[in-house]
């Protein structure tokens, strides 16, 4: 009866073809849509982790409630001490120090008169020790457009932007002006290394990358950091371990009455990441939700009209003696497989898509253009184990569903209805 | 007659409600059918004879009376009795053949068989057997929609016939064929008839039908009006 069943599908397109369509359409929103999701928040998530987050952060009570004013005077100092601790404490995480600053970046003519000015954010990354991640992490080399990493102290990178409006060259001097730690006047002139394009407006937009012994020295922040961040070392963000992390340091080290005590936050408690993660869950579960109901109605209709358009056929095969509720199940069974072939064939395209979407992705650089948040230029979806079922069952269980609830039509109608309708 | 009655209707009435009307299909009729008849209810449009052929093949009840079918109380019969009456001892023919589109005419005398547990050689070797009988063997892999009216009403014989049933309800067979095939297809029920030992009833208005009964009952409003057997109907 299953082959029976299965000729009558392959065969009948009217009764197999739109179901199909449907429910591959509807499987395959569903699984591009939650790769694309998934990979846009977790690319946001992973960007903001690089560059300013980390997977924890430590900071001092008082630098964390004014932390967009980037106040190096209430920043962490010894620096050296604390990041022995971690690196025993937590030896399954590493620990990094950066110092954020900001100023204006000078540019001298040839007789050292200010040729241009500009606003400039400054980091300070560990760019030179030896094994250091900071490079890789923050995706510089790559990033660079001209010139090569700096190899030596006083040499920096700058954004590609900030040179190409002022007309800086790779192995020109810039100097950047701003405010010591204590509050003096700090001056210091790098050699430019090369010149950087993250594909980030933000980073993009006026940003000097220097090595951190140059900003501490230039900022009178010896064994000082603004911040020191702790990354997992497999790269992955875990919630669960973070907080054990974060529950420990605090308990240890934080200290309520003491403003320049370190205190350690996740990543999900910054920058309001963890609501854009959560709503990465949700969006999903609401998506395959609203996936099920919709393709049901739509189903149970298809499933209407295809048992109005079959009510000769079922009235044959009552007359020949079959069950109602045999009938029941086959279209039950039908269901079934035209579900798994839908939910495969919606599969396969939302996986293609989603792969696609990984590999190219979406260049929305041209709208970030005065955007001030942390967010990737090239949106990507990310396929991950999960999008080869998020999207087959609900397709098979809608698919179900629909022909189920037009299925009681069956019942409904009395064996003689049938037949005189077999008459018309 | 009646004591070998494989049909036995006795005062049957039928009541349908149309709207807050009640309308009077059947009413106090008796006639029962004997094994290897090659019968036929005849009469207007109205008069009752396709509401009777329903009752018989268990496919609706009686309002009163009782019809028994091979020795089963058709009223008393659950759902399930029903169609399992229907799949093993009751063919029918419709007047528009009614085959499964899809399907090729083999799959379409196969599917009775499917409902019974057979093996896939035994349901082979009837379906073989009944397309013999109605001369098909050159068609099973064609569909309805490749064959002539008269092709798919012998389509419709074979599925009635494969399961070797002991009554065949035919309901206006040959109303959409022309009189060639008409003629064809009575011919293929009457050998039938006489070999398998199979009854056949219709409910028919066409004077070609009614050459080859044996007996002819007239209905009229529900009523049989006449009742009477043929001596010298075709083979």
């Amino acid at each position: 009866m299953i082959k029976f069943i299965f000729k009558g599908i392959i065969r009948d397109k009217t009764r197999s073809l739109l179901p199909v369509i449907v429910v591959a359409l509807g499987v395959f929103l569903t699984v591009f849509m939650s790769g694309f999701l998934r990979g846009v928040f977790g690319d946001i998530a992973d960007i903001n982790a690089k560059f300013t987050t980390g997977h924890v952060k430590i900071l001092t009570h008082a630098y964390a409630e004014n932390e967009n004013q980037v106040p190096n005077d209430l920043a962490l100092l010894d620096v050296k001490n604390l990041m022995g601790k971690l690196h025993a404490d937590y030896p399954e995480m590493e620990w990094v120090e950066r110092i954020h600053t900001g100023g204006l970046l000078d540019v001298p003519d040839k007789n050292g008169e200010t040729r241009a000015q500009g606003q400039a954010i400054g980091t300070a990354v560990d760019l030179l020790s030896p094994g250091t991640n900071e490079v890789e992490r923050m995706n510089i080399q790559k990033s660079i457009v001209k010139g090569s990493l700096p190899v030596k102290q006083g040499e920096a990178l700058i954004s590609d932007d900030f040179a190409e409006r002022f007309g800086v060259s790779v192995g020109d001097e810039v100097t950047l002006f701003g405010s010591t730690m204590n509050g003096s006047m700090m001056f210091k002139s790098f050699v430019v290394s090369g010149t950087l394009r993250f594909g980030n407006t933000l980073l993009d937009r006026g940003a000097i990358f220097m090595d951190i012994h140059d900003a501490q020295l230039a900022l009178d922040m010896d064994d000082g950091a603004s911040e020191v961040l702790g990354y997992f070392k497999d790269g992955v963000y875990n919630d669960i371990k973070a907080q054990q992390v974060e529950k420990l340091f605090n308990a240890k080290y934080s200290l309520a009455d003491d403003e320049f005590s370190p205190q350690m936050s996740r990543l999900v408690e910054q920058e309001g990441l963890g609501d854009y993660l959560a709503l990465v869950d949700s969006a999903g579960a609401i998506m395959v939700f609203i996936f099920v109901i919709a393709m049901s109605i739509v189903l149970w209709n298809t499933g209407l009209l295809g048992g109005l358009r079959r009510y000769s056929e079922f009235g044959v095969r009552l007359a020949l003696g079959e069950e109602k509720k045999h009938i029941y199940k086959t279209t039950i069974y039908e269901a079934l497989m035209i579900g798994i072939i839908g939910s495969v064939v919606g599969t396969g395209l939302g996986l293609g898509a989603a792969y696609y979407m990984q590999t190219h992705g979406l260049d929305i650089s041209y709208l970030l253009k005065n955007v001030g948040m942390m967010l990737p230029s090239v949106y990507r979806a990310v396929v991950t184990p999960d999008l080869f079922y998020v999207g087959f069952f609900p397709g098979v269980i809608a698919t179900v569903l629909g022909s189920a609830l037009a299925g009681f039509a069956i019942y409904k109608r009395k064996t003689s209805q049938l037949f005189h309708e077999l008459e018309v | 007659m009646e004591n070998s009655s494989i049909i036995k209707i006795e005062k049957l009435v039928k009541r349908f409600h149309v709207g807050k009307t009640e309308f009077t299909a059947l009413n106090d009729l008796s006639v029962s059918f004997g094994r290897g008849e090659f019968a036929g209810f005849v009469g207007p449009s109205g008069s009752g004879k396709t509401t009777l052929l329903n009752i018989i093949g268990s496919l609706d009840s009686p309002s009163e009376g009782e019809v028994d079918v091979l020795g089963r109380s058709v009223s008393s019969l659950t759902h399930k009795q029903s169609a399992k009456l229907r799949n093993k001892h009751i063919g029918f023919i419709f007047q528009t053949y009614n085959l499964l589109p899809v399907y090729t005419v083999y799959e379409n005398v196969e599917f009775a068989l499917l409902l019974q547990n057979l093996s896939g050689s035994e349901r082979k070797k009837a379906v073989m057997d009944a397309l013999e009988w109605v001369g098909l063997t050159d068609k099973v892999k064609s569909k309805p929609a490749m064959l002539s009216g008269g092709e798919c009403q012998r389509v419709a014989v074979a599925r009635s016939m494969v399961k070797r049933p002991e009554i065949v309800l035919a309901d206006e067979p040959t109303a959409n064929l022309d009189s060639k095939n008409s003629h064809h297809i009575l011919q293929t029920m009457k050998n039938l008839n006489r070999e398998l030992k199979t009854t056949f009833i219709f409910a028919t208005h066409d004077e070609k039908v009614m050459q080859y009964l044996n007996r002819i009952i007239s209905l009229e409003d529900g009523k049989v009006v006449k009742d009477e057997l043929i001596t010298d109907s075709k083979n």
